[in-house]
């Protein structure tokens, strides 16, 4: 069942939930609103087998809604601090999603610095964790303004997160342990497995175009078979979704909070 | 044997160009009492090692800073540190930037008396381009994997906070979350710990007694510091300051902001300071932040 009613941040939190289906027993990271309600509605729908925190110290079974708790009480199923986060990183069995500030053709990832490395025009967080989560366990990107700011025509200025850049490994470093999901932006959903690892328009957002996505997009794309438009969520994902975020931050997290249902025009405004 | 000692007798024993790890995560149960009290002195050219809050941005404002070792610095809410940008974006902070869980293995390597240990993180990245001092291994056994050999970080000091201690140098983080300080406390020559209270001596049920994460031989000082990680949280005692830390953060953007913030809340001893912040009843019922 389709509702017409829903926002672009619900579309993209649903096409964010869709990228730990099949993931298995695996800490699910969803870092920012808009992914950390796909995580907690897929396992509250589609995959309750993923593991979850408190976004602190805990694992939860029941994903924790995001905001004031109120009433709320969590009910807490294990212990899960930094250090161990780090093992279960190292180990492989997690699945997070990122939003770096660049991202370029081989999935290599920035959340570092922008422009010069001594003299940067823009000094960011840091690497944080991103040259170990990509290195050892799937990653996925979460994009809220898809531009070529954000997918760069060249290299990112930082490899924070690492990719599928041939001159960056050699034969003997193991790059079989990293992976790459999707890219959730708000103009459609992307992969990075066309022919040698390239980038792939996976679905299209209501009203958004290949082209329109082209145009935006530092690197030439591709498109899978059958390119088609990203899933509507259903009225029971939005009740979902509506439980999980009871003070409705998702509509605080991309600008002007724009629908889900767009004209090409609006897309483009 | 008494270990206590004060905030001012800690940073005595502090000298120019040591390098000093820094406990606590983001704006999380960092020692700031002592922080301050390294502010108020002359210490210079110093090495800063830390999973980096408002401490890292302070110490760059008040030129201590003369390299850091660091995987992030952020204030969570306010996810940029205003001070540790400028000095970055200018290009005077000489930085080894490390992934955090090899900033971890780091201090893992200084406290197990190991001159590295290998890891996978940080090949294929930029950590290894821009850190030439960073050297790999190829694995003597038949995988022949080649790994990055993370030197130790060895610290001169570490700088802790605390919920408690006695003065032995028995501490107990009883918080959610025990970041890593013990790694820091084996990792240094040196461990200084400022504690919310200090008792004569931890008499502890066995529940309690699993509060405690290092041992006290790798305590070298202890100093009573009521409320003394504000403006950070202190779990589960009190939160962050966010009003406070918005207000150092906001003064960033102006001349003399640093000054102003110096002038305002690092002049002073700790129960002024504590005052200044609306007095210790405000600050204890800071609430605790919701993640």
């Amino acid at each position: 069942m389709s509702n017409n009613s829903f926002s672009l941040a619900e579309l993209m939190i649903v096409a964010a939930s869709e990228a730990w289906r099949g993931s298995g027993e695996v800490l699910a990271s969803g870092l920012g609103i808009i992914p950390r309600l796909g995580a907690s509605l897929a396992k509250a729908t589609h995959s309750p087998e993923l593991l979850m925190t408190d976004s602190e110290a805990f694992l939860v079974e029941e994903p924790i809604p995001v905001g004031p708790r109120g009433d709320y009480v969590p009910k807490y199923s294990g212990y899960m601090p930094f250090e161990r986060v780090f093992d279960c990183v190292w180990h492989g069995r997690r699945h997070a999603m990122v939003g770096p500030t660049q991202i370029d053709r081989w999935a290599q990832s920035n959340l570092s610095v922008v422009g010069d490395y001594k003299n940067p025009k823009v000094a960011m967080l840091g690497v944080r964790g991103l040259p170990g989560n990509s290195i050892n366990h799937r990653n996925s990107f979460f994009v809220p303004h898809h531009s070529k700011r954000v997918f760069v025509e060249g290299e990112v200025d930082m490899v924070s997160g690492v990719g599928f850049k041939p001159e960056r490994w050699n034969s003997s470093m193991r790059s079989d342990l990293m992976s790459i999901g999707v890219a959730v932006t708000d103009l459609c959903v992307m992969d990075f497995d066309g022919p040698d690892h390239s980038a792939r328009v996976v679905s299209l957002h209501p009203g958004v175009s290949f082209e329109m996505v082209q145009e935006n997009t530092g690197f030439p794309l591709g498109q899978v078979v059958g390119l088609s438009e990203t899933s509507h969520p259903t009225a029971e994902q939005l009740a979902v979704i509506d439980k999980l975020d009871p003070h409705g931050l998702r509509h605080k997290q991309l600008k002007g909070n724009p629908p889900g249902i767009r004209k090409p025009e609006e897309v483009r405004s | 044997m008494n270990k206590l000692t004060t905030t001012s007798g800690v940073v005595e024993s502090l000298r120019d160009g040591m390098t000093i790890g820094i406990g606590g995560w983001g704006p999380r149960r960092k020692p700031m009492a002592l922080v301050r009290e390294l502010l108020r002195s002359d210490l210079k050219d110093l090495t800063v090692v830390a999973y980096g809050g408002p401490e890292v941005g302070m110490l760059c404002a008040a030129g201590k800073v003369r390299k850091l070792v660091f995987g992030f610095v952020t204030m969570d809410p306010i996810p940029l540190e205003p001070y540790f940008r400028k000095l970055r974006q200018a290009g005077q902070l000489d930085v080894m930037e490390l992934d955090e869980g090899l900033f971890q293995w780091g201090l893992k390597a200084a406290g197990l008396r190991v001159p590295f240990l290998p890891a996978r993180a940080g090949l294929a990245s930029g950590v290894l381009t821009h850190n030439p001092e960073l050297r790999t291994i190829t694995s003597p056994y038949k995988d022949g994997e080649e790994l990055l050999a993370m030197p130790a970080l060895n610290l001169d000091v570490a700088l802790l906070h605390v919920n408690r201690a006695d003065r032995l140098g028995n501490t107990l983080i009883t918080g959610n979350d025990v970041y890593f300080d013990h790694c820091f406390a084996r990792a240094a020559e040196k461990c200084y710990v400022s504690a919310e209270k200090v008792d004569d001596r931890l008499d502890l049920d066995a529940a309690t007694a699993r509060f405690n994460t290092f041992e006290r031989s790798l305590v070298t000082g202890v100093v009573e510091a009521p409320l003394g990680a504000h403006p950070t949280s202190c779990g589960p005692e009190y939160g962050w300051d966010m009003k406070h830390l918005k207000e150092y953060s906001d003064g960033a953007a102006e001349e003399s902001g640093w000054q102003s913030y110096r002038e305002t809340y690092i002049q002073c001893d700790e129960a002024e300071y504590r005052q200044r912040n609306g007095g210790d009843e405000r600050i204890a019922s800071l609430p605790l932040p919701i993640f």
